[in-house]
């Protein structure tokens, strides 16, 4: 199978998608004459035109307002964030207009709308630059939220995504969009909702999500050396949660760790661990153990990035802590 | 009187405010009664602008407001029975009773709602009409607000790409001089709220909202400005809400002279006098629209007081499209 990287994985979804539908459009901040930001979406203002690849100012509020109002009357954008910590300035669009169309409106109204670009930490760029946004979202009923960074799960998803009839908060990550992965050159769709199990196990279930994927697929690395067989999950869809994977996955490793790019208070793990209690409790052998952003801002200095972020040997080390094996 | 309008245009206007005036003071006084409850933005005395945009558009073009939306919305064509019935929460309003006063909508009679964020609506608006330059049709976009939003970001965002890509909207700031409690005056240092237009190269206009005729003149411009692909345009108009803000405010920020003084510009005796000097109506005919209004407001109330309540199933429809969406229920 061919090998393409994240951005192209995206950028097909997009192609594929409005080639489709004459209603689906892209805009945002540098999508058309740059080229995208991030380069996501090179070269779709050249096949697609102005008319359908729209650069706006930089007015997040605005031109997310412009979107929602756009899906409401028969068409379907994309609206593409340079980050998403640059949409806060645009949560009144997504929390309190696109998220309430259809139930203020008694569903006479929709809103097909995908708002996507990347979310999280991207190396050392401070506080205003770095944040995880997933649980905000996910709190929020009417909105769909899926949040992932590998190349196949992501074109799927994002096709998906586009021809959902609600409105979709696509998450992806900026270091991620060099990142290589088998595609298909024929098409699929994955469906919103589903979480996938990215490595067989059986001693210890560890859920993860987006790039902290990597810092769970390389614990599992190093625990294969001791022996220790650990089945890794991506969510992939954080809202609705696929629920029921993890709890398949429980009842059979008897363990849980969660390990995601998120500040801990109230985060997609506290959710996460509310559920496997509940549906899971007499199969659990030890205390479902997470680990998350600190619960701090981040800060410039490299070593304390790296502080900040989950990595391969805390990893580790809480899953021998849940095997009672270290303490 | 001289007039460019006929004594259709006036009989029209005369009716469809006074049933506007007659449906806000029944549920003025419903709200006392506990019947209505949640917030309760009464339109009585900005008639003028529901009904002169209503003789200077089509019927299929877009309207959207804020939450001071029952007049817009009856003078757009949802039937007073459902909006009245949406202001019980009843299962037979215009949302089913899931958006209360301050969200009417109607897809068919193309009302994009009633908006309670302030100023959120006009990005919204502006989609609306983006949305109908993408479909290549000739359709206009009214976007009301009051001039409290016009002190919103959003506003000078959404006027900003308004302009720059012609969209085909008449953005509407209905100026009852009080954000809330707060005079215009103490507001900002613009006071002719339309000159803000000036900044984005936006026509801009003021008008007087007491008058149907110059509500009517100023929105048909605008409005033909939009479907020539000529881009947007900025209408001030200037009006007097005689009630509160809402149903609790009792509006001790004014004084009684300054309602007084617009009360005697009332825009239904105006409308009716020029009917009367233009003897387009006898004292009979009007009697006769008189009573016919206030047997639609009655019908309005015993149809909202019959309705039954939404079913409790209904809790969780219309969230998503999706039908069989996985809530969490515990």
């Amino acid at each position: 199978m061919r090998t393409i990287a994240l951005r192209q994985a995206l950028r097909e979804a997009m192609e594929e998608e409005m080639r489709r539908d004459e209603r689906v459009f892209l805009m945002g901040e540098e999508v058309a004459q740059y080229n995208g930001a991030y380069k996501v979406s090179q070269g779709m203002l050249d096949e697609f035109g102005p008319k359908r690849i729209i650069d706006t100012p930089i007015t997040e509020l605005g031109f997310a307002a412009i979107g929602v109002g756009a899906a409401m009357n028969n068409t379907r954008p994309i609206v593409e964030f340079m980050t998403w910590n640059f949409a806060e300035l645009a949560i009144d669009q997504i929390v309190n207009h696109a998220a309430k169309v259809v139930s203020m409106s008694a569903g006479q109204f929709t809103c097909p709308i995908v708002f996507r670009g990347p979310n999280g930490s991207a190396g050392q760029l401070g506080a205003q630059h770095s944040q995880a946004f997933e649980n905000w979202y996910a709190n929020v009923p009417g909105l769909k939220v899926i949040s992932t960074c590998n190349p196949y799960d992501a074109k799927g998803l994002l096709k998906s995504a586009i021809r959902d009839e609600d409105p979709i908060v696509f998450m992806e990550s900026e270091v991620a969009y060099g990142d290589m992965g088998e595609v298909p050159e024929e098409e699929y769709l994955i469906p919103i909702g589903k979480a996938d199990v990215k490595r067989a196990g059986t001693d210890v279930t560890i859920v993860s999500y987006n790039k902290m994927m990597k810092v769970a697929m390389g614990a599992a690395e190093e625990l294969a050396k001791e022996n220790i067989s650990a089945e890794v999950i991506d969510l992939r869809t954080i809202r609705p949660l696929d629920w029921h994977t993890i709890v398949g996955s429980v009842k059979k490793t008897n363990r849980l760790v969660i390990v995601e790019e998120q500040w801990p208070f109230s985060s997609i793990s506290s959710e996460i661990s509310y559920r496997i209690q509940k549906e899971a409790f007499d199969y659990l052998d030890a205390p479902i153990r997470r680990i998350c952003s600190a619960d701090a801002n981040m800060h410039y200095a490299g070593n304390l990035v790296a502080l900040y972020l989950p990595d391969v040997p805390r990893t580790v080390k809480l899953v021998k802590e849940v095997m009672y094996m270290v303490k | 009187m001289q007039t460019p309008f006929g004594k259709e245009t006036y009989l029209y206007w005369y009716e469809i405010m006074l049933l506007l005036r007659r449906f806000e003071e029944k549920a003025g006084q419903l709200y006392g009664m506990q019947k209505i409850r949640g917030f309760c933005h009464l339109y009585i005395g900005q008639e003028a602008i529901a009904a002169g945009a209503m003789t200077a558009i089509r019927d299929d073009d877009n309207m959207i407001t804020a939450y001071r939306d029952h007049a817009l919305a009856i003078a757009k064509g949802i039937p007073a029975r459902e909006c009245m019935a949406e202001l019980y929460g009843k299962a037979t309003g215009c949302t089913k009773g899931k958006g209360g006063s301050m969200h009417f909508f109607s897809k068919e009679k193309r009302f994009f709602g009633g908006h309670g964020i302030v100023g959120g609506q006009i990005g919204v608006g502006a989609g609306i009409a983006f949305a109908e330059q993408y479909q290549n049709t000739d359709r206009a976009t009214l976007c009301f607000f009051g001039d409290g939003a016009a002190r919103q970001g959003i506003l000078h965002e959404a006027f900003n790409m308004a302009v720059l890509w012609q969209l085909p909207i008449v953005f509407i700031c209905e100026n009852n001089y009080y954000a809330m409690g707060t005079s215009v005056e103490r507001t900002s240092k613009v006071l002719d709220i339309y000159r803000l237009a000036d900044a984005y190269d936006m026509p801009g206009d003021s008008v007087d909202g007491m008058s149907c005729e110059d509500v009517h003149k100023g929105i048909e411009r605008a409005v033909r400005r939009a479907r020539e692909k000529g881009g947007p345009t900025f209408l001030e108009i200037k009006t007097y809400r005689y009630r509160g803000h809402s149903m609790s405010d009792p509006a001790k920020y004014r004084t009684k002279e300054e309602l007084e003084e617009y009360k005697e510009k009332d825009p239904i005796n105006q409308v009716l006098k020029t009917i009367m000097d233009n003897k387009w109506a006898t004292e009979e005919e009007i009697g006769h629209i008189n009573e016919k209004v206030k047997m639609e407001v009655d019908e309005a109330v015993k149809f909202a007081e019959d309705s039954p309540y939404p079913d409790d199933s209904e809790l969780y429809k219309d969230i998503y499209v999706q039908e069989d969406y996985p809530y969490i229920t515990d």
